[in-house]
């Protein structure tokens, strides 16, 4: 009997194409909608706290002002001499970064690429777990005079050298030519926006004096030895700082220090707020979806329900034609979502890509998104029938 | 009246509805047919003789009286057994004709095949095989939309015979055709009545159409009112 009733749905699915097409765009559209946001969403969330957790956990970044992010507002910068101080009044700084950064174009031969061009001290390698693909870091004299030397990161060496071993070449960085010393191994990208590996590591000396043109250090990065207190070193530091700057016992900081744990936080969570959203948005147009479904389906009743009525007139039993409406809806449903998660698994790969965030794959929501549209199709699929079905064959067939 | 007649009706009662609405539709109607018999019940509207065909077709339930269809209680059946048995024994045609639409000819025939459980190859050979009966051979993939009234009409006759019934129900099989479709109708009904020994039970008010019967009962207010045999059985 399955067989049988497989075969009336499948052909009354054919009789009714476009009802049938339209029934599966609205579920398709619906699953392939939320399955992206909240895939696109995990992603992202993982993006961003992959990428913290590849510059260590035990960092403090050190920026002047109150503002989260680059720049500052009209806070004065560090100098050179606060992280000297620091070096030596903090005992668990194990390593401490002066950075000073600038954008500038880098050219080597017929190639140019836009990047930033970080300032700073070997202590950056090692404070932000930077290992080296081939050359080496700076040598004492190289950081103490200011030479023209840098490490590029991967990205730039891809987009400047291609297969070349770019070892001992000298590029260009504005004005100046600089000997390429050392590759840094691709950490990958990032959640912000950001790719990590497009960035050139000069000694601090030499950015101050080429570049900036100034003394001052923009920012910093302090990592805490391991088995010490974060919290500790960030009290520490934050006192040392507020006296170094002069900042009056009733005064606010104008610097920030921050750990790695919190900038984590305060990331995963608004990624994952902005994932909410989207979803939120994302589950409207499944009901939508699902309201098209029911549209269609109450539209078409009177033409089903005359159907039913040549159906039971004929010598069908209610639940054969019950069973028959049902395994339709249930074609329909199954034939929207699965494509519904098709699409949206190439949608999302393809998006996840183009976002530089990582690709993964959902098995809770896919599930769900399946089952909410299967029942969708079920009810508004089902249930005129099952109303139709009970009626007396003969007014089933006199039905207006 | 002999006891072997295939369809025994007594005392059967109708009313629609309840109270001071409630409307008898039919007030006691006995009737016997005997197997193979071609019957035509006529009567001004309302008199009651669709109510009749749809008790006789068991779509509907008398409200009160006996229904007997070869040896079986009909009013004592659940609707899933009346459903059963207008599957094994009876056909339908209807004025409206009732195919489903966007919906090929071979398939439509098909369709009561299916619910019998049929397999496929049989069930195939049996609808071509009623098609050409009802003399549309070459039109199988046609729908309803591409054939004309006679020839849909056709189907749905093709469609009641295919599992070989022994009752054919035709409630105004002709109302919406023409004089000269009617009459083509109406001999291929005559046709399957006097070759395959279907008994033949129509609705109609055209006197016309009665006259192909071989038996005419009138229906006026519920009652029966004549009964008359036309053409001797040879």
């Amino acid at each position: 009997m399955f067989w049988n009733t497989l075969l009336l749905s499948l052909r009354a699915i054919r009789r009714n194409l476009m009802r049938s097409f339209l029934t599966v765009l609205g579920i398709v559209i619906g699953v392939a909608a939320v399955v992206v946001m909240v895939t696109l969403g995990n992603g992202a969330t993982k993006s961003v706290s992959d990428q913290i957790s590849s510059m260590g956990s035990n960092l403090l970044m050190v920026m002047p002002g109150q503002r989260f992010g680059p720049g500052s507002d009209a806070a004065p910068s560090f100098k050179s001499a606060d992280i000297e101080a620091i070096r030596s009044q903090i005992s668990s700084a194990e390593w401490v970064a002066p950075i000073t950064g600038k954008s500038a174009t880098t050219v080597y031969q017929s190639k140019n690429w836009p990047t930033v061009v970080s300032g700073t001290t070997n202590d950056y390698f090692h404070a932000g777990n930077w290992e080296l693909s081939a050359g080496r870091m700076f040598s004492d004299a190289e950081e103490r005079g200011g030479k023209a030397v840098c490490v590029i990161g991967e990205t730039v060496r891809q987009k400047l050298f291609g297969r070349q071993n770019p070892v001992g070449s000298e590029i260009r960085v504005k004005e100046f030519s600089c000997e390429v010393v050392g590759v840094l191994k691709s950490k990958g990208q990032s959640g912000m926006g950001s790719d990590q590996d497009d960035s050139i590591i000069m000694p601090l000396r030499t950015v101050q004096r080429r570049l900036t043109g100034t003394q001052d250090v923009s920012r910093f990065t302090v990592s805490v030895r391991k088995g010490a207190s974060i919290d500790a070193a960030t009290k520490q530091l934050t006192l040392l700082l507020r006296e170094r700057r002069k900042i009056g016992e009733n005064e606010e900081d104008d610097f920030r220090v921050m750990d790695t744990r919190q900038i984590t936080q305060t990331l995963t969570s608004t990624t994952k707020i902005l994932t909410m959203l989207l979803s939120a948005v994302a589950a409207v147009s499944l009901l939508v979806g699902g309201i098209g479904i029911m549209n269609i389906m109450l539209v078409s009743v009177t033409e089903r329900t005359r159907e039913i009525g040549i159906r039971l007139a004929i010598g069908a039993l209610e639940r054969e034609v019950l069973l028959q409406f049902l395994v339709e809806a249930v074609v329909l449903s199954s034939m929207g979502g699965v494509a519904g998660i098709v699409l949206a698994t190439l949608s999302s790969m393809a998006l996840a890509h183009a976002m530089n965030i990582p690709y993964l794959f959902d098995v809770k929501i896919n599930l769900l998104s399946f089952l909410f549209s299967a029942a969708i199709g079920v009810i508004f699929g089902f249930f005129p029938a099952r109303r139709a079905a009970g009626l007396n064959p003969i007014d089933a067939l006199r039905h207006e | 009246m002999s006891a072997s007649s295939l369809i025994s009706l007594s005392g059967i009662t109708k009313t629609y509805g309840r109270g001071h609405a409630a409307f008898q539709a039919l007030k006691g109607i006995d009737l016997e047919i005997d197997s193979g018999d071609f019957l035509a019940i006529m009567g001004p509207s309302g008199s009651g003789k669709s109510t009749t065909m749809n008790i006789l077709g068991c779509l509907d339930t008398p409200t009160s009286g006996s229904y007997r269809l070869k040896d079986v209680q009909v009013e004592l059946l659940e609707r899933s057994q009346r459903a059963l048995l207008r599957r094994h024994c009876l056909g339908f045609v209807f004025q409206g004709f009732n195919l489903l639409p966007r919906t090929t000819a071979l398939e439509n025939v098909e369709l009561p095949l299916i619910y019998r459980g049929e397999p496929a190859s049989s069930r195939h050979e049996a609808a071509r095989a009623a098609l050409a009966q009802v003399g549309l051979k070459g039109w199988e993939s046609h729908t309803p939309a591409e054939l004309s009234g006679g020839q849909q009409q056709r189907v749905a006759i093709a469609r009641a015979i295919v599992t070989r019934p022994e009752v054919l129900l035709a409630d105004e099989p002709t109302g919406n055709l023409d004089t000269r479709t009617s009459r083509e109708i109406m001999d291929l009904i005559v046709s399957l009545n006097e070759e395959l020994g279907i008994t033949v039970l129509m609705v109609t008010h055209e006197p016309d159409i009665a006259a192909y019967a071989r038996r005419v009962v009138h229906f006026v207010d519920g009652f029966l009112d004549s009964d008359e045999r036309k053409r001797e059985i040879l």
